[in-house]
């Protein structure tokens, strides 16, 4: 279908060597952790391992020397990260501003903002949360409300942000508002903003999880100042900006690789020798692993080609988040197991744990009916 | 793709574009052969591309094979194409020449086994192969046999041998789609030639079913453009259907195994380039039997009772993946052996194989 490039790649032998580098890392760093720790992935949020591999230079890795990056290329970038997701580090603290904050900077930022804030992200020292959604606006995103109006040299800021993950222990967001009313045009006046989330005004609450879990919160906004230099792009231009944003956002080997734990714990769980039933539920896991691999990693040739891949990602994203959510059920369908939190075998506490994470991964980053209607869209049909 | 696989891929378009029309596609399902079509593979040098120049092919690999297998999935040509390409490759890897004319694979079930014993200065061929592709249509039977008293290669005492159609006895059946697929009893039959190979004993297996990936990465894309045409057509409550949301989203689904198909089908073709086929073949037949079934289904939704109709051409392609994904193993047979296969390597291999190159 000439719609869709999904073209095999094959990794340059400098993205390979560079693997070999990271293994090594990681064998050193992650030791012998548990499965269900290795399960939390980029969810597990842990600054000290954020500054480690800031100081190895492996945070912003295709970013411009002059704010502290490599300008390796986005291959090589995309062996870091699936080698960091299969191994289940704890790269959470500052994976947003890698993946997403960082990029929108480079890419519509002033080189104020990119000189201030990119070499203390590369350090691992500076954390990012998204300021998307609101109450009233999730996947009908450019329906926000929260206002930023003018006042002297910068905007005044009020209204409520709602499940913005690591708010709570990141030093700004990258956060959309409304800076001005258009009837009937929702999508214009729109601006992003640099929020200090420490800033006087900005009100913090956890919002716990189904599983007891803080990491999300509701972020309020009670006449928050916030100078016109932290403005992102031009004033209007939010929308156009989110979009590319929300495209860094879906591209990556995470959108795969949430459930790569629980597929190695099934594996030690059935052993060298399983039954016929066993082996095809194996045999149908690592296809589904090898395929979303490829396709995958066609997305990151397309950006390291300079093309724009943001269908080939929605279509990567919503058959990857499907195959993750599967893995719990078919792991369910296998077995006769009870998912379990504090007892239990290394796969019992696995399946726990990703059971209750599974119904997210079709909701983060634009839900299945969002990323379909996209897909549609590049087909023809909208 | 090299430049030989774009040539290789824009030739058979073209030349499928213009001869492989619905009418075609009928007489063949009656029976009758597409000597013209096949003429004009043959002609355009797209029977052998991965034989040697010299020897008259193409002198391509699999990697430029690949689009050619799928361009005949895609049109539903009613001919063996991919067994000649395959029969032609197994031909090289046992250095024996390339016969003109249409050819075949035996035996294509994994379990089956065929002999050959040796006749004075020949060889014999025994055994029966089941369910074999234009078995009574083909010039002659490509086959993967045991031989007796072979000198063991790195395959075990494995040959590739060329026996000319008429030396087996054939018992004609079809598929869904009806495309044959005979068996035939090799009592004796003469081997025209036939010489060792380093070939697994399972090799037809093996290399049918990566072709039959390709093959149905091909129905589908033809099922996502069929698809997405008539929902652009069709008009029920005063708007095109594919105004609706549902349809969208079945769309877009279909859309997501059309590309993993795809490029699974790619990934074993590259591996066999590099000669280790098997976990990615066994990967892609799996995953474009599961998207066959799937988009086999959201197809026929899509498309109403008009898709239901021998009429409409739908069906070329919907009952070619309900063979397909059946033929050269089943979908649970190689997610078996792909299962058995990482079990035994263990949890930590995995990571490591997968992004092995
Ligand atoms: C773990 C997690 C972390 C998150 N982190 C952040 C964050 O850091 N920052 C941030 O800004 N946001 C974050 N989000 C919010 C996320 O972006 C939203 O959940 C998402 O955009 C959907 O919005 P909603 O939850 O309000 O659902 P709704 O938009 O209300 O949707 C509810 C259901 O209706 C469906 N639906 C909605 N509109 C349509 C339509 N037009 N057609 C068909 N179906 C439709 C949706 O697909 C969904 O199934 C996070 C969410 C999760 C689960």
């Amino acid at each position: 279908m000439s719609v869709f490039h999904f073209e095999l790649r094959d990794l340059p032998p400098e993205a390979e060597a560079f693997r070999d580098e990271v293994r090594a890392f990681l064998r050193e760093t992650m030791g012998t952790r548990a499965p269900v720790r290795r399960a939390r992935s980029w969810g597990g949020f842990d600054p000290e391992f954020s500054k480690r591999l800031g100081a190895r230079g492996w945070i912003g890795l295709t970013w411009p020397k002059r704010y502290g990056g490599q300008e390796r290329s986005f291959l090589e970038r995309y062996v870091l990260l699936e080698e960091l997701l299969a191994a289940g580090a704890p790269a959470g603290a500052h994976w947003v501003a890698e993946r997403q904050s960082g990029p929108l900077l480079l890419r519509f930022g002033t080189e104020a903002q990119r000189e201030r804030f990119l070499p203390a992200i590369v350090r691992g020292e500076s954390y990012f949360a998204i300021g998307m959604s609101e109450p009233d606006s999730g996947s009908d995103l450019a329906s926000i409300r929260t206002r930023a109006m003018r006042k002297d040299g910068g905007y005044v800021v009020n209204g409520t942000k709602v499940w913005t993950s690591n708010a709570h222990r990141s030093q700004h967001a990258i956060a959309l508002f409304r800076t001005a009313v258009v009837p009937d045009k929702k999508h214009e006046g729109l601006s992003q903003f640099l929020v200090d989330l420490r800033s006087p005004g900005v009100t913090i609450r956890p919002i716990i999880d189904l599983a007891g879990s803080h990491h999300f919160n509701e972020v309020v906004f009670q006449d928050v100042f916030v100078p016109e230099d932290m403005r992102v792009g031009g004033e209007g231009d939010g929308w156009k900006q989110v979009t590319t944003e929300l495209a860094f956002e879906r591209s990556g080997p995470e959108r795969y690789l949430s459930s790569i734990a629980l597929i190695l714990a099934l594996i030690d769980h059935v052993g060298a020798d399983p039954d016929p039933r066993a082996a095809e539920v194996v045999g149908r896991l690592a296809t589904q692993l090898m395929t979303l691999r490829q396709m995958s990693l066609s997305v990151a040739g397309m950006l390291q080609a300079g093309q724009n891949p943001n269908l080939e990602a929605a279509v990567v994203k919503d058959v990857g988040t499907t195959f993750e959510q599967s893995v719990p059920e078919v792991v369910h369908a296998l077995m006769d197991l009870e998912p379990t939190i504090d007892s239990g075998s290394d796969l019992q506490q696995t399946l726990g744990y990703l059971v209750q994470r599974a119904p997210s991964f079709s909701l983060r980053g634009g839900t299945r009916e969002v990323l379909r209607g996209i897909i549609a869209r590049g087909l023809g049909l909208r | 793709m090299s430049d030989l696989g774009r040539l290789l891929s824009d030739t058979v378009t073209r030349l499928f574009n213009d001869l492989v029309t619905k009418e075609l596609i009928e007489s063949a399902e009656k029976g009758v052969w597409p000597d013209k079509l096949w003429r004009a593979l043959e002609e355009g040098g797209l029977t052998l591309p991965l034989v040697s120049e010299s020897s008259g092919g193409a002198g391509g690999v699999w990697a430029d094979a690949h689009t050619v297998v799928r361009a005949a999935g895609k049109h539903a040509a009613p001919l063996p194409l991919a067994e000649t390409i395959v029969a032609g490759w197994l031909l090289g890897q046992a250095g024996l020449d390339v016969p003109l004319g249409p050819l075949t694979i035996a035996p294509g079930h994994r379990d089956e086994r065929l002999r050959l014993e040796r006749a004075g200065s020949g060889w014999r061929l025994h055994g029966t192969a089941a369910r074999v592709p234009w078995g009574a249509a083909v010039g002659h039977v490509v086959v993967v046999a045991e031989g007796e008293g072979a000198t063991p290669t790195a395959g075990g005492g494995t040959m590739v041998a060329l026996v000319a159609r008429g030396a087996a006895a054939v018992t004609a059946d079809r598929n869904l789609a009806l495309e044959p697929r005979d068996t035939l009893a090799f009592d004796g039959a003469p081997a025209e030639a036939a010489a060792p190979a380093r070939l697994a004993a399972d090799a037809v297996a093996l290399y049918g079913a990566m072709v039959r990936s390709a093959q149905m990465a091909g129905a589908l894309e033809s099922l996502l453009e069929q698809s997405v045409r008539y929902a652009t057509e069709r008009k029920q409550f005063g708007r095109p259907i594919g105004n609706f949301q549902a349809i969208q989203h079945n769309l877009a689904l279909l859309a997501g195994h059309v590309a993993a198909a795809g490029i699974a089908a790619e990934q074993a073709f590259v591996a066999a380039d590099r000669g280790e086929p098997r976990l990615p073949v066994a990967a892609a037949k799996v995953r474009a039997g599961e998207a066959a079934g799937l988009g086999a289904g959201i197809a026929h939704q899509v498309h109403g009772a008009i898709g239901f109709t021998y009429e409409h051409s739908l069906h070329f392609a919907t009952r070619r993946l309900w063979s397909w994904r059946a033929e050269f193993g089943s979908e649970s047979q190689w997610a078996q052996a792909l299962g058995r296969t990482v079990a035994a390597r263990g949890a930590e291999r995995l990571w490591p194989d997968l992004t092995a190159r």
